[in-house]
C-alpha cells in the first residue's frame, strides 16, 4: 500500500546511502538565468560535460523586462546573466527558450503548457516554485545551485526522503472562491512552516473539481507552507490538458501513456505520515495582512487581535504589522491600494487573465491604481490577444505586458515603490520582495481585479 | 572538488531573535545577478542592515559591535521561501560557520550543508536559554562539536545533541562534496536510466 509520492520516489532511487540521502534520478530539469551560472562554472572547474543535455530545458524569466523585449536589456547585470545562460546552453547543447522565443516564459508556466511536464516524473529546478509541476502528479521540487550542478553532472541529486502528508479539501466552494483562496486558506490554517519536512498530496472533491490552472496554483504554493512539494493525482482533467501539447506523447503514444498515467494514484489504504481535512464551504476570498504567506485572513475578517498570538511569536507578529502599517484587530476593508500586480508562476496563466478581464470588462481602472498585467509566457500572451482579452483590458484602462517573473520578485524594473501597498496575485509577501519597502498583500486574480477597479480593498 | 573541512570550535554568537527569516531577507533578489559565488556576504541581510539612505541601521544586530562570532542564532523557521543558494553563500561569506535555530526550512538546510555551513537544530526551550545567555553577556562562549553532534552553552554547561545524517557529517568533516560522489557513480546511473 503506497502513496503516489512513494511510488514515484521509490521508482527513481538509483541508490539509497545508508544513514544518508537517496541518489534520485531526475526525469526533467529546468534551468533559468539566475540560479544556473555558478553551476555551469562548477562543471567547468571540474572539467566535465553535462551528462544528459536532452533532459534539461532552459528559459530566461527572472530578471527580464516586461516591455520592449526586442531591445537589449537595459540593466547590465541582467543582460550579462541572460547572455551567460545563452552561452552555457549553446556550449552544452541545452534547449533554450530565450527572450522573444515563441515558447519563452516563466519556467513553471512553460513546462506544463508545452507538455514537457508529465505525470509520474521527477522534476527539479533551481527555483522553489518547481512544486507547481506537482499538479500533474509529479514529484517536483525546488533545489539550490549546488544541486543544479549535481543534476547537470549526473542527472541525479542527493536527497533525503521527505515524510508524506495528505491535505483533503472536501465540498463545493462558493462561486467567488478561486484556487488561490483555497491555498491561502490552507496556509493560514497550518502556518508558513506547517508543511516543512513533508511532501503533500492534495485531494478531495474541491481539489478534483479544479482546472489544471487552478491545481497548478495550489501546488505552486506548497512551498509557502514549507513543504518540499505538493502533488495531485492525475485524472481526466490532466489528460485532457496534456492532449496535443507540443512535447507530450502524440496519438497512439498518448493513449499508451494515459493507460500508464491512470495508475498514478495513492493506493486506497496507503498510510500518510500526517493527514488534514478542510471543509471547502468555510473558504472565502482571502488576503494576507503580514509578511509571510501564513499571515492570511478572509477579506471579511479582521487582522488577528494581539491577545490571540502566543508570546513566542508576538515580536515577529508585531514586527510584521509595523512593516505593513496595519493594526491588530482591525479590518483591511477600505485600505487604499495604488498598485496591483497580476502575474507570476502562481497566477499568470490564461485562466487568471480571463478572470481578471471578465471582471474589469466595461468598467474603468481606478485613477490611483497602477496595474501590471503580466502574462506567464509568450503562449499565454498570444492566447490572451487571440481571445480579445487584450482589447478588454485596454478599454478598461489596463495594458498587457510581456512575459516574465516581473514584480513577483522585482529583479527587473517592475518594482513597487517604498511604502506602497500592492495587491498581488504572486506567492510571497516577504518584506521588500516586490521592491524595497513595498507592502505586498497576496490575493486571487478576482480580488486583484476588484481592487484595481475600486482603488481600495473591498 | 575539495571543500573547507568543518572543525569543532568554541566562539561567541550573534542573536537574531526573529521568526520566519526568509531568504529574501538574507539576500534580496536584486543582489542575485552575479554569475559567480563571491562577495555575497557584503549584502547579507542588506535591507535590515542598511537604511534607505545606505547608512547602517544601528538597531540591527550585525551593526552592534557588542555581538560577534561565527555562530548565528536565529528564531524558528529560518531560511524559508526562495531556494536561492545565495542565502547560504552570503551567510558563509560573511563569516558564519554555524546557524542555530529551533526549526529550519528544508531547502535552506540542504543548501547550507552543501556549502560547509552547519545548521544546528535545537529545542525552542534551549534556544530561549541561548538568547538569554547572549543578552546577559555578549561574549558568552558556545561549543560546537560536530563529531559528537553536540552544542553546548559554556556559560551554563547545558547542552543538546543535534541531528545530522552520517553521510553529510562525513562530507562536512572531510570536505567531501556530493558531486564528486555522483560523478563516481556514473556507471551505475547509466545502467539505471536504461532499466528503470
Amino acid at each position: 500500500m503506497k502513496t503516489l509520492f512513494d511510488k514515484i520516489w521509490d521508482s527513481h532511487v538509483v541508490k539509497k546511502i545508508a544513514d544518508g540521502p537517496s541518489v534520485l534520478f531526475i526525469d526533467r530539469h529546468f534551468i533559468h538565468e539566475v540560479t544556473s551560472p555558478q553551476a555551469f562554472d562548477g562543471l567547468q572547474h571540474r572539467g566535465i560535460e553535462v551528462f544528459r543535455p536532452d533532459l534539461t530545458t532552459a528559459t530566461a524569466d527572472h530578471n527580464v523586462p516586461t516591455q520592449n523585449q526586442h531591445l537589449p536589456i537595459k540593466d547590465e547585470m541582467s543582460r550579462l546573466q541572460v547572455a551567460k545562460l545563452t552561452e552555457n546552453c549553446q556550449t552544452h547543447g541545452i534547449e533554450l527558450f530565450g527572450l522573444g522565443h515563441e515558447y519563452n516564459g516563466i519556467v513553471h508556466v512553460i513546462g506544463p503548457e508545452l507538455g514537457i511536464t508529465q505525470p509520474g516524473m521527477t522534476i527539479v529546478c533551481g527555483d522553489s516554485h518547481t512544486s507547481t509541476h506537482g499538479a500533474f502528479g509529479c514529484v517536483a521540487f525546488g533545489i539550490g545551485t549546488s544541486e543544479v550542478e549535481m543534476v547537470l553532472a549526473s542527472q541525479c541529486i542527493m536527497q533525503p526522503k521527505p515524510k508524506t502528508m495528505r491535505i483533503n479539501v472536501e465540498g463545493q466552494v462558493n462561486s467567488e472562491v478561486e484556487a488561490k483562496d483555497i491555498i491561502l486558506y490552507i496556509i493560514s490554517k497550518i502556518s508558513a512552516s506547517g508543511g516543512t519536512g513533508y511532501f503533500i498530496e492534495f485531494a478531495g472533491s474541491a481539489i478534483r473539481s479544479l482546472s489544471m490552472e487552478g491545481r497548478m496554483t495550489v501546488c505552486n504554493m506548497s512551498i509557502e507552507m514549507g513543504a518540499r512539494g505538493g502533488l495531485i493525482a492525475p485524472d481526466q482533467t490532466t489528460f485532457n490538458y496534456l492532449k496535443g501539447k507540443k512535447f507530450a506523447p502524440q496519438e497512439a503514444d498518448f493513449e499508451e501513456a494515459v493507460k500508464k498515467w491512470k495508475n498514478m494514484v495513492s493506493d486506497e489504504n496507503a498510510k500518510f505520515d500526517k493527514e488534514l481535512f478542510f471543509d471547502a464551504t468555510d473558504i472565502e476570498s482571502m488576503i494576507t495582512f503580514g509578511t509571510n504567506p501564513g499571515m492570511g485572513i478572509k477579506i471579511s475578517e479582521s487582522v488577528p487581535a494581539l491577545k490571540s498570538i502566543d508570546n513566542q511569536s508576538l515580536p515577529s507578529f508585531t514586527k510584521a504589522l509595523n512593516y505593513m502599517n496595519f493594526e491588530a484587530g482591525k479590518s483591511l476593508s477600505g485600505t487604499p491600494v495604488n498598485y496591483v500586480f497580476l502575474g507570476s508562476c502562481t497566477n499568470g496563466r490564461i485562466e487568471d487573465l480571463r478572470t481578471f478581464a471578465n471582471y474589469v470588462k466595461g468598467k474603468n481602472k481606478a485613477e490611483n491604481v497602477t496595474a501590471w498585467i503580466v502574462p506567464g509566457s509568450k503562449q499565454v500572451e498570444k492566447q490572451a490577444i487571440e481571445e480579445g482579452l487584450n482589447k478588454i483590458l485596454i478599454e478598461a484602462g489596463f495594458e498587457l505586458r510581456q512575459p516574465g517573473c516581473s514584480a513577483c520578485l522585482a529583479m527587473n524594473e517592475d518594482k513597487i515603490p517604498t511604502g506602497e501597498y500592492c495587491v498581488s496575485t504572486s506567492n510571497r509577501n516577504f518584506e521588500g520582495r516586490q521592491g524595497q519597502g513595498a507592502k505586498t498583500l497576496l490575493a486571487s486574480p478576482l480580488t486583484a481585479a476588484k481592487v484595481a477597479i475600486a482603488g481600495k480593498i473591498i | 572538488m575539495a571543500r573547507e573541512k568543518f572543525n569543532n570550535f568554541i566562539d561567541s554568537a550573534v542573536p537574531l531573535q526573529i521568526e520566519n527569516v526568509d531568504t529574501d531577507q538574507i539576500i534580496p533578489a536584486r543582489f542575485l545577478k552575479a554569475t559567480d559565488r563571491k562577495g555575497f556576504g557584503e549584502n547579507l541581510f542588506r535591507d535590515w542592515r542598511y537604511k534607505e539612505n545606505e547608512n547602517p541601521n544601528p538597531d540591527f544586530v550585525l551593526n552592534n559591535k557588542k555581538f560577534s562570532g561565527k555562530i548565528l542564532v536565529a528564531g524558528k523557521n529560518f531560511g524559508s521561501g526562495s531556494s536561492r543558494e545565495h542565502a547560504a553563500w552570503a551567510i558563509f561569506d560573511y563569516g558564519f560557520r554555524v546557524v542555530v535555530s529551533s526549526f529550519f526550512a528544508d531547502i535552506f538546510k540542504n543548501n547550507a550543508l552543501n556549502n560547509g555551513l552547519l545548521p544546528v537544530q535545537i529545542t525552542q526551550k534551549f534556544e530561549n536559554e541561548i538568547f538569554e545567555t547572549i543578552y546577559k553577556n555578549s561574549k558568552s562562549q558556545f561549543e560546537i562539536n560536530l563529531v559528537e553532534q553536540k552544542f553546548t552553552n559554556l556559560e551554563t554547561g547545558n547542552f543538546e545533541y543535534f541531528q545530522i545524517n552520517a553521510y553529510k557529517k562525513e562530507c562536512l568533516l572531510n570536505g567531501y562534496d556530493d558531486i564528486d560522489y555522483l560523478i563516481n557513480m556514473k556507471a551505475e546511473i547509466e545502467k539505471f536510466q536504461v532499466i528503470y
